[in-house]
């Protein structure tokens, strides 16, 4: 019974591996600085959930607009990431690069506007 | 290729393109004229008076925003409604409506027009009527083309469906609301059209305008995920579909939270969690695409595959976990409501008993929309023939909303958008095909085809126009398109089924000019029919203030009738301030509105004992009634009473729900079956039941009414019933103000008696009756 769950591990770290390895390969410093960004997010997003939920959610405004703001820019920045993205060219056909930074800032904008309303 | 007719060859496309787009301007600008004219027949036939009940409301605090700005408005609390307990008004309404008027206001004060803020509050529906017709020109725009746009904002400029909602005067949220539903949904479908997190934050900012608008944003709440749902299932899973729900979701839930009365519902009701689900979906999605491109291995994907697959099940698992542990309000009544339609009659009488919320009886649908009715399926059917994303939108909507439409009168109004949209994609691809001048190939079997061709073509009136080439492209797609999801299968059986009805082989298309003709007049005509129908419906039916009654003299000439305002003047001119009328909840906005007196309940109908304490006074004797009245400190009870004139929507038709309501928190006290006869009808006339006839409602709307018709025999109008010659009396009550019509009737509650007698004692011996014997005589047997 242990020889092919260990394989299967074992494949799937491979896996994973080869995946890394493919994605220094294949993505760009540029996206790739996003991606970085992205991670921060990220972090950043479960340690306030993760306080909310072994501390205390007490402003739960103030948790709401914090957390939301970690999730928000998060999808707007994964946005921005799949439209500069040289292999999603054919799908943007109508948003640019420039324009993709353009509504990326515009929506940040608008979103941190509400985030800051709601910190209370 | 031969031209059924010429046109003319020398004109440049720029010249073409520059006339059409004046063309399609002017078109634009008149409709938005009609839209707005349209609604002015309740200013024209009545004046400028704001409509019906909610409306009053609304103007009352649009009033507070125009005078003392918006942190009055925002920290407002009104002790006069629902008295004693009050309403914090600034977090329990939808503010948009208010503050949209009130940036009106201020916007012409700036520049010096000294508008009256009824004015704009009347003339608010109206105005944003003409945005509607333009969201719903840039909406079907984007589903079809020009043509068929401009042919949807006729269509929803005129349409009673969404009239009998926005007439000058109607000053209520559904006014704004739709052009606001409009809008946010052709900014998602131009978002996923183009992936642009730009129309993305657009659609989440007119999503929070909705949202402080009107309740109904629920049905966008629900509509997008629904719609996103639906491609992912379908395999249409898009980068575009990402950028534009998750700029929407992340950005309009936000915002959505900002409006005090939603507060964090967003996040702890079953009715936005559709969204949230489908939110993360999406990004489990997306990041499992983003590994994809980077892996080839077949393993490495179906695991990828099946751990989306877990993760979607667990968050759903999670979802329902936290619905019961309690952290996620499970759906609210009036949810179910529209599930089970009988579930409001009986755990929420409340809510039935407003007539908007009633089922749609089947007529209504054809005065509100004519023949757009039956264009709706036909257009539906035509959103399979290109399915593309925005397609199926609009079909998930048409479904939705039908079902919604056909469980709820009020809902009609969001069907209507969807019918007109579809029936312009149907009309106008009718019009196409008949404009269209060119002739389909002859093959070499003429006398055969040529005396086939033509009632072919009639009879599939809405083929496309290029024949040739759609046959091919049909089969291609039909082809090319192998099922990706499990939904795609079904839904691509049908549009094979829908695209390739025809047979090969024979040219298709319309020949010669004549049966051109013979279609597009009657197309016209039926266009015509419309526009007459929609002017007769608005101007007949949806145009009454129901503040101001109108009928007709024996002349011709119209009478009106003014029974509402003049009671509510008079209780202005001749009570205190502080006078407490209590009527039923109907009627509390325009108290409050016009005769500016404190008010039990209102039409806010937030707390449902006191809405059956009200009916349980209305309900009971005047023995039981007359503690209620002094504890509530009432000074004045305010009815309505038709009998006279033939005024159906009065109290008396109401009284039922008054008892429901009240047996619903005293069952023990008020039964329904006792305001029956024995054999189970509805009177109020000799053979009444007890019951009804010692209520304060029957004795309060019929008192001295036989006086009226001087010995003849007294008819109740509105129920066409005799009544007894002689009436009830009144004992704790005095009548102290009956309107010209009698529509209005005001009693006053007597204070206790000055000599610490009951009030029925007293009374009789004003009258000068003879006490009943016995009572002294127990009185000195008990002392002795």
């Amino acid at each position: 019974m242990a020889g092919p769950k260990s394989t299967t591990s074992s494949a799937s770290s491979n896996a994973v591996r080869s995946l890394l390895r493919a994605y220094n390969e294949n993505t760009s410093s540029r996206l790739k600085f996003i991606d970085a960004f992205l991670l921060f997010l990220m972090l950043s997003g479960i340690i306030q959930f993760v306080y909310c939920i072994l501390v205390t959610n007490f402003p739960f405004n103030a948790f709401l607009a914090g957390f939301g703001s970690c999730v928000g820019q998060f999808v707007l920045t994964a946005s921005l990431r799949s439209q500069v993205n040289p292999v999603n060219r054919a799908e943007f056909k109508d948003v640019s690069p420039e324009r993709a930074f353009a509504d990326f800032a515009l929506g940040s904008i608008v979103l941190h506007f509400f985030v800051y309303n709601f910190l209370g | 290729m031969p031209f059924a007719y010429q046109l003319p060859s020398d004109v440049s496309p720029a010249t073409v393109a520059n006339t059409s787009s004046l063309l399609r301007i002017i078109a634009l600008a008149l409709i938005s004229g009609a839209a707005i004219a349209s609604r002015l027949f309740a200013v024209i036939n009545f004046e400028s008076i704001i409509h019906e009940f909610d409306p009053w409301f609304n103007y009352r605090a649009t009033k507070v925003i125009a005078e003392k700005g918006f942190y009055e408005f925002w920290n407002w609390f009104d002790p006069t409604a629902w008295y004693p307990l009050g309403r914090v008004v600034g977090g329990t309404i939808y503010p948009g409506l208010m503050a949209t008027s009130g940036v009106i206001y201020s916007l012409l004060h700036a520049i010096n027009l000294p508008v009256d803020i009824r004015n704009i509050c009347v003339l608010l529906a109206p105005g944003f009527s003409a945005l509607t017709a333009w969201s719903t020109y840039m909406f079907t725009k984007e589903l079809k083309d020009e043509s068929a746009g401009l042919l949807a904002a006729v269509f929803i400029g005129i349409v009673p469906g969404y009239i009998s909602r926005s007439v000058a005067g109607s000053y209520d949220n559904e006014a704004i609301a739709i052009f606001l539903l409009m809008f946010t949904f052709f900014c998602w479908i131009k978002a996923l059209k183009i992936g642009s997190a730009f129309y993305g934050s657009l659609a989440a900012l007119f999503y929070f305008y909705m949202v402080a608008a009107w309740g109904g944003y629920a049905f966008i709440t629900n509509m997008i995920p629904l719609h996103a749902f639906a491609l992912i299932l379908m395999g249409r899973f898009s980068s575009r579909l990402y950028v534009a729900y998750s700029s929407w979701y992340a950005i309009g839930t936000l915002s959505s939270m900002q409006v005090p009365f939603v507060g964090f519902q967003p996040v702890r009701t079953s009715e936005h969690m559709a969204a949230l689900g489908v939110f993360g979906l999406l990004q489990i999605i997306a990041f499992a695409e983003l590994v994809r491109t980077h892996v080839s291995s077949k393993q490495f994907q179906s695991l990828l595959y099946a751990s989306v697959v877990g993760m979607g099940i667990t968050g759903a698992l999670a979802i329902i976990g936290l619905t019961y542990k309690g952290w996620i309000a499970p759906w609210t009544g009036r949810f179910y409501s529209l599930w089970d339609t009988g579930y409001a009659k009986k755990y929420i009488p409340i809510i039935a008993s407003v007539s908007e919320h009633q089922p749609t009886a089947w007529p209504s649908f054809f005065m509100d929309l004519q023949l757009l009715i039956f264009l709706f399926p036909a257009g539906v059917i035509m959103c399979f023939r290109q399915l593309r994303d925005e397609h199926v939108f609009v079909i998930i909507y048409a479904v939705v909303a039908s079902y919604f439409a056909g469980v709820m009168v009020r809902l009609m109004l969001t069907l209507t958008p969807v019918v007109c949209v579809t029936a312009a994609v149907a009309f106008s691809s009718l019009l196409d095909t008949y404009i269209d001048p060119a002739e389909p190939d002859v093959l070499e079997d003429d006398s055969n085809t040529g005396q086939d061709a033509p009632t072919s073509g009639t009879s599939t009136a809405v083929s496309t126009s290029s024949p040739a080439p759609s046959l091919k492209k049909a089969k291609k797609a039909a082809a090319a398109a192998p099922p990706a999801g499990p939904l795609d299968g079904l839904v691509s059986t049908v549009t094979a089924a829908v695209s390739s009805s025809k047979k090969a082989g024979k040219p298709r298309g319309v020949f010669g000019l004549d049966t051109r003709i013979a279609v597009l007049i009657n197309a016209l005509g039926m266009l015509f029919f419309f526009v007459m129908h929609c002017t007769y419906v608005t101007s007949t039916a949806y145009s009454s203030p129901s503040v101001v009654l109108a009928s007709t003299n024996p002349d011709g000439s119209q009478h009106i009738i003014d029974d509402f305002r003049e009671a509510y003047y008079w209780l202005r001119q001749n009570t205190p301030e502080t006078a407490v009328v209590m009527s039923w909840w109907d009627y509390g906005y325009q108290i409050a509105g016009m005769a500016d007196r404190p008010t039990l309940v209102d039409n806010n109908t937030w707390n449902n004992t006191h809405i059956a304490t009200v009916g349980k006074a209305m309900s009971s004797s005047e023995e039981v009634a007359y503690p209620i009245l002094r504890k509530h400190d009432v000074d004045y009870v305010l009815i309505i009473f038709g009998g006279l004139l033939g005024y159906s929507g009065d109290d008396i038709n109401k009284f039922l729900w008054m008892v429901r309501i009240a047996q619903g928190v005293w069952p023990d006290e008020i039964q329904e079956p006792n305001y029956f006869t024995p054999k189970g009808e509805y009177r109020v006339d000799e053979a009444a039941s007890s019951t009804m006839k010692n209520s304060l409602m029957y004795k309060m709307s019929y008192y001295r009414f036989a006086e009226l018709f001087g010995g003849n025999q007294a008819v109740d109008r509105v129920r066409g019933q005799q009544m007894p010659k002689v009436g009830p009396t009144l004992d704790y009550l005095d009548e102290a103000f009956t309107s010209e019509n009698w529509i209005v009737r005001i009693y006053q509650v007597k204070k206790d008696d000055p000599l610490g007698r009951d009030l029925k004692t007293a009374n009789a011996f004003a009258q000068g009756k003879k006490r009943k014997r016995s009572k002294p005589q127990v009185r000195r047997k008990a002392v002795s």
